[in-house]
């Protein structure tokens, strides 16, 4: 066990947790966020998807201990107007069905966005292939990330 | 490689219905190298004996093949937009593709989404500092090492190198040498990064040829 | 995922008496769970489903468990079009469980599956929301001292002629506290606004789903609690000869190693150390018992009785005498494998138990069982056992445990390690993987004669494990010795032949299977649709006309049909270069859904495209819920049909994980086109109805690609290997 000072949502947060634990844990259980799920544990899901000084990350997929001073922002702490269109057009369309996997395709989502403005479908294939949902909705990720950028344009 | 084409195989050594032979295979090349994939190189001596110039460039080239045409160095080093990745050499799942830099999508899935700094085997991912694809121009896959070989000297198709900075490349560059230490139940390339840059080197001296085909 | 006789499951809802089905267990859990004697069969009283709160806000208790396909929805939009409310004042949760007043009427137990949700409840919380508003009108009356009869409800709002308005919540108490009426009067159909209405209803859980408060087991973070992982056989049937747990022990974290009787239990403050802990764990296997049967093996077990005649369970006509009439005749193998639910959310679960009563909390969906299983384990009596029912991050059947094997682990972990030390029991997603309690593996094999462009024989030999054989249902849902889950769609094909015959070997194998979203319809509507399609082909016939002719009994096929057939515009569209379209119908549940499938082949297999799907499930109660189940049922049937499967090497379970257990990712999904089929019929489930046409569609679309149909699944193999 080690003690890390994690900077999540731009907040200090003391967890105490082994070097080699995956962010994700030390997000759940050591600062008790649990928005970001855990689904696979080898990035394969997106579930456990968080941004680390701005970067889309599985937090499943690296060491609290590989963090140091880096920012970590998690779907609580998601405020960007990208972010604020993704989740109005997710509800507007009633995307979840399960939501176990929404709070990683949320944050994917927005990550787009945030870069691309107006993305193509191909573009919505491979930044959001890596988040699984096996509820398998799919179809209305597509059409909600389509009109969350219609709405960002006015 | 091929994931339909091997289902193809099961299916008919499921013994089926005649409708389904009659489907044409994909054109997809099969890269086998993974299979054939000793574990040692045998040293630059080994090839003293070789008294052809030319023809110890040719072994010392081949035997250097070893490590290019292991999977873990053709998967990043694909002929189309996606890795390909396991001892397999399988599409890369998830779908991502090399983008600029190759280094993933811009927005969504870039290498770094899932690799970092180091192998991390808690979540089964490779890693390195430099993780990356390989340009399109230094695509591997599906070309012989002949060809391959006549592509790592090509200025124009290996990042500007003269040979002096493609045997440093080789035998001292930190993602090449990841390919020695890639972690969790990856089988490591063959021989060690040292051994391979003193077969890269010897093959430069003796003149650099290139084996046919 | 548990009415699989359809037509006794029916009956049982029109019957509208409970316990028919599960007569016998019923009655046991009715004697166990007590008071059973005042209790009216079916329950509306308003106070057990409804919290009307001063804000106004109405909660409704939601019998079954909400893992996506919308019963919290369902339920507030039944109870808000009788009750008359404002849709934005609905709210829904969980019922806790309690078999007296949240029984599935098509069970007799509380417990979801079968796309039973709202076909059960239809009635009753139309029920549930008439009486509430009878209710509450009643006590406005009394308080603004005028007659009932002369009080109008709408939106919400509670109003008479005289200038007295008010809303739900001042009058909640007051009227909560009333008799319950007996018969309260449901709206005409014609009456309605939010049933079957678009756009007025929308999901009650979207928002905190797309924000990261939707609460799920995973998230219970009690003081004290310790998070428990068990080392499980890699083999099924293997159990612990010995074990080491030093270095488990010695693991920053950990606080003990206990054994259970499925394997060594792991406590720890944490996941990351209670894994840790378990890798460290040295364990002995006994595997003298356990299966140790390859993939292979089994393929060639099933194969070889597939060529022999099983059990009969149904026959029409001569089949062999007409088979013996030649003809075009066809045989054709048909091989599914072992599939995993893989939901989002591994199984999970939390216990609190004191020494003298349990609290357990989890995405539980089958409560009743669950319950009696945790008392039994604990020793406790059933009043003393209370289960809270949380959101779970999806099923597809796996939840829905009559082996009752992850509440028997959860009680059996919590006394392990003693009173007054709550624990969360946390599967990985390799124990989830690994972990049996697959869609049954099965061959079936299809033999059928053409002649004269008339289909004139066809037989199903099916070679499959039973699901219920040893569980609580066997008694109750056997027939002649074989489970209908295997069968069911088999049995009764919905197309006229007059020399039919199905039959069936029901093999053991030792790995545990269970319901897998649509059940045996998952296979058993892939073989039906993909034959008939290569019989009418062989007919010379078109798919969808040589359908409709062979379906004159059977209104609701040929009306799915026809109504995908019109969507897709099956006469007049031109199919793009490179690309085929296939159709299929299948009627699971009570349900009837036809889908034409456009695709074209790539290296890596068939390119789904577009899916049109029609569906037919009786009154529509919340069509965009359809939809969205009928868009899910799509993307979850064609994810399997191409990529998945649980191979066995020596017993042990291959995949663990999405890296070779391929699920549909986005770039895999085709658009997709809805049409919900006008009906007044009873409403039926669709939660898993969207999923068997799907496969076959594919497969037929294949064979007209000149690919052929895929008769060994997955599709495109290897992701395992």
């Amino acid at each position: 066990m080690a003690a890390f000072t994690l900077k999540i949502n731009g907040q200090a947060r003391q967890v105490d947790v082994d070097p080699n634990t995956p962010l994700l844990w030390a997000i759940r259980d050591g600062a008790g966020l649990t928005g970001t799920k855990y689904g696979c544990g080898v990035a394969q899901c997106g579930a456990c998807t968080v941004y680390v000084d701005g970067q889309t990350v599985r937090s499943c997929s690296m060491p609290v201990s590989a963090i140091g001073t880096s920012e970590i922002t998690t779907i609580e702490g998601l405020d960007s107007k990208e972010a604020k269109a993704v989740q109005a057009a997710w509800v507007a369309l009633d995307v979840p069905q399960c939501g176990y996997c929404q709070s990683g395709q949320v944050m994917s989502a927005t990550a787009l966005l945030s870069v691309n403005p107006t993305p193509t479908d191909n573009d919505i294939d491979l930044a959001m292939n890596g988040n699984i949902c096996r509820c398998a909705t799919y179809v209305r990720i597509r059409a909600a990330i389509h009109g969350a950028a219609k709405s960002l344009e006015g | 490689m091929s994931l339909f084409k091997n289902s193809m195989l099961a299916l008919v050594a499921g013994g089926l219905a005649a409708g389904l032979l009659a489907f044409a295979e994909p054109s997809f090349q099969e890269a086998d190298a993974a299979v054939s994939n000793p574990t040692k190189l045998q040293s630059v001596s080994a090839f003293a004996k070789i008294k052809n110039k030319n023809e110890r460039a040719v072994a010392l080239f081949t035997e250097a093949g070893k490590v290019i045409q292991s999977p873990r160095c053709m998967n990043c080093h694909p002929a189309t937009e996606r890795p390909t990745q396991t001892d397999r050499m399988r599409p890369h799942i998830p779908l991502v593709v090399r983008g600029e830099g190759g280094v993933g999508a811009a927005g969504g899935l870039a290498c770094a989404t899932c690799h970092h700094e180091n192998n991390f085997d808690a979540a089964n991912v490779p890693g390195n500092p430099k993780w990356a694809l390989a340009p399109i121009e230094m695509a591997w896959q599906g070309k012989t090492l002949g060809q391959i070989c006549t592509q790592i000297k090509d200025k124009e198709r290996n990042g500007g190198k003269d040979m002096a900075a493609l045997v440093k490349h080789m035998a001292e560059d930190e993602l090449v040498g990841w390919g020695w230490h890639p972690g969790g139940n990856r089988t490591p390339a063959p021989g060690t990064q040292k051994q391979f840059g003193e077969l890269i080197k010897a093959w430069a001296d003796a003149g650099a040829a290139c084996p046919k085909g | 995922m548990t009415v699989h006789d359809t037509k006794l499951s029916r009956r049982t809802l029109l019957k509208g008496s409970a316990g028919l089905v599960l007569g016998a267990y019923v009655a046991r859990a009715d004697k166990l769970f007590a008071q059973a004697a005042a209790k009216p069969s079916i329950n509306i009283a308003p106070n057990t489903f409804l919290i009307i709160k001063p804000d106004n806000t109405v909660t409704v208790l939601c019998k079954g468990i909400e893992f996506g396909q919308g019963p919290f929805t369902g339920m507030a939009t039944l109870v808000a079009e009788e009750l008359d409310a404002d849709w934005a004042q609905m709210r829904a949760d969980h019922a806790p469980s309690n078999p007296q007043l949240y029984k599935n009427l098509a069970f007799g137990m509380q417990g979801t599956g079968g796309s039973t949700a709202i076909a059960n409840s239809y009635i009753q919380m139309r029920q549930v929301g008439a009486a509430a508003r009878q209710m509450l009108v009643a006590a406005a009356a009394d308080a603004w001292q005028v007659p009932a009869g002369e009080i109008t409800v709408d939106n919400g709002v509670i109003k008479h002629a005289s200038g007295h308005e008010g809303r739900f919540g001042e009058f909640a108490d007051k009227a909560m506290a009333m008799p319950v009426p007996a018969d309260p009067k449901l709206k005409d159909p014609s009456q309605f606004r939010l049933i079957g209405k678009e756009g007025v209803v929308k999901r009650l859980d979207s928002a905190d789903k797309t924000n990261g408060k939707a609460f799920y087991t995973l998230d219970i973070n009690e003081p004290d609690m310790l998070t428990v992982v068990v080392a499980r056989s890699p083999k099924f049937g293997g159990k612990v000869a010995s074990f080491d747990a030093t270095a488990a022990k010695a693991v920053a974290g950990v606080v003990d190693v206990k054994q259970v009787s499925n394997g060594v239990a792991v406590y720890a403050k944490g996941f990351w150390p209670a894994k840790m802990g378990r890798d460290a764990l040295k364990i002995t296997w006994d595997d003298s018992k356990a299966e140790k049967r390859g993939s292979a093996e089994l393929l060639q077990q099933f194969r070889g009785l597939s060529k022999t005649a099983g059990k009969l369970v149904k026959a029409e006509g001569k089949f062999e005498e007409s088979m013996a009439k030649g003809g075009r005749v066809i045989e054709v193998e048909y091989v599914f494998p072992y599939l995993a639910h893989a939901a989002m959310e591994p199984l999970n679960a939390y216990l609190k138990w004191d020494g003298d009563t349990a609290y357990a909390r989890y995405g539980c969906q089958f409560p009743t069982p669950d319950h009696m299983a945790i008392s039994k384990v604990l020793g406790l009596p059933i009043e003393k056992v209370k289960i809270d029912v949380l959101l779970a991050g999806g099923s597809f059947g796996r939840r829905a445990q009559q082996s009752t094997h992850q509440a028997i682990e959860l009680a059996e972990v919590a006394k392990a390690i003693g009173p007054g030390k709550p624990v969360k029991l946390v599967w990985t997603r390799e124990d989830d993987m690994r972990g049996g309690y697959y869609r049954p593996y099965c061959i079936h094999r299809m033999r059928g004669a053409v002649r004269d462009g008339k289909i004139e024989a066809w037989s199903d030999t099916i070679v499959s494990q039973s699901i219920m054989k040893g569980s609580f249902f066997e008694s109750m849902m056997f027939k002649d010795g074989l489970d209908p889950t295997s069968y069911e769609g088999s049995n009764e094909i919905p197309y006229d032949v007059e020399n039919f015959r199905c039959d069936m070997h029901q093999v053991d194998v030792g790995v545990p299977v269970l319901w897998w979203r649509s059940v045996g319809h998952t296979h058993t509507g892939y073989v039906v649709e993909a034959f008939v399609d290569e019989l009418l082909e062989a007919a010379g016939k078109d798919p969808i006309e040589g359908r409709l002719a062979l379906l004159s009994k059977k209104p609701r096929h040929a009306g799915a049909l026809k109504a995908v057939a019109e969507l897709a515009d099956w006469k007049n569209y031109k199919v793009p270069a490179g690309r085929a379209r296939g159709v299929a119908v299948v009627e699971s549940f009570n349900t009837f859904v036809a889908q034409v499938v456009e695709l074209s082949m790539t290296d890596d297999g068939p390119k789904v495209h577009k899916v049109w799907c029609a569906v037919d499930c009786g009154v529509a109660v919340n069509p965009d819920i359809i939809r969205a189940q009928m868009e899910g049922g799509i993307g979850f049937g064609l994810g399997h049909i191409l990529y998945a499967e649980q191979t066995l090497d020596a017993g042990a379970p291959v995949s663990g994980n999405f890296d070779t257990y391929r699920s549909l990712r986005i770039n895999e999904m085709p658009e997709i086109e809805v049409v919900i089929v006008k009906s007044t019929e009873k409403p039926s489930g669709v939660g898993e109805p969207g999923v068997p046409p799907l496969g076959p569609a594919v497969a037929n679309a294949l064979a007209k690609l000149g690919v052929g149909r895929p008769r060994q699944l997955p599709i495109v193999p290897g992701a395992s290997a």
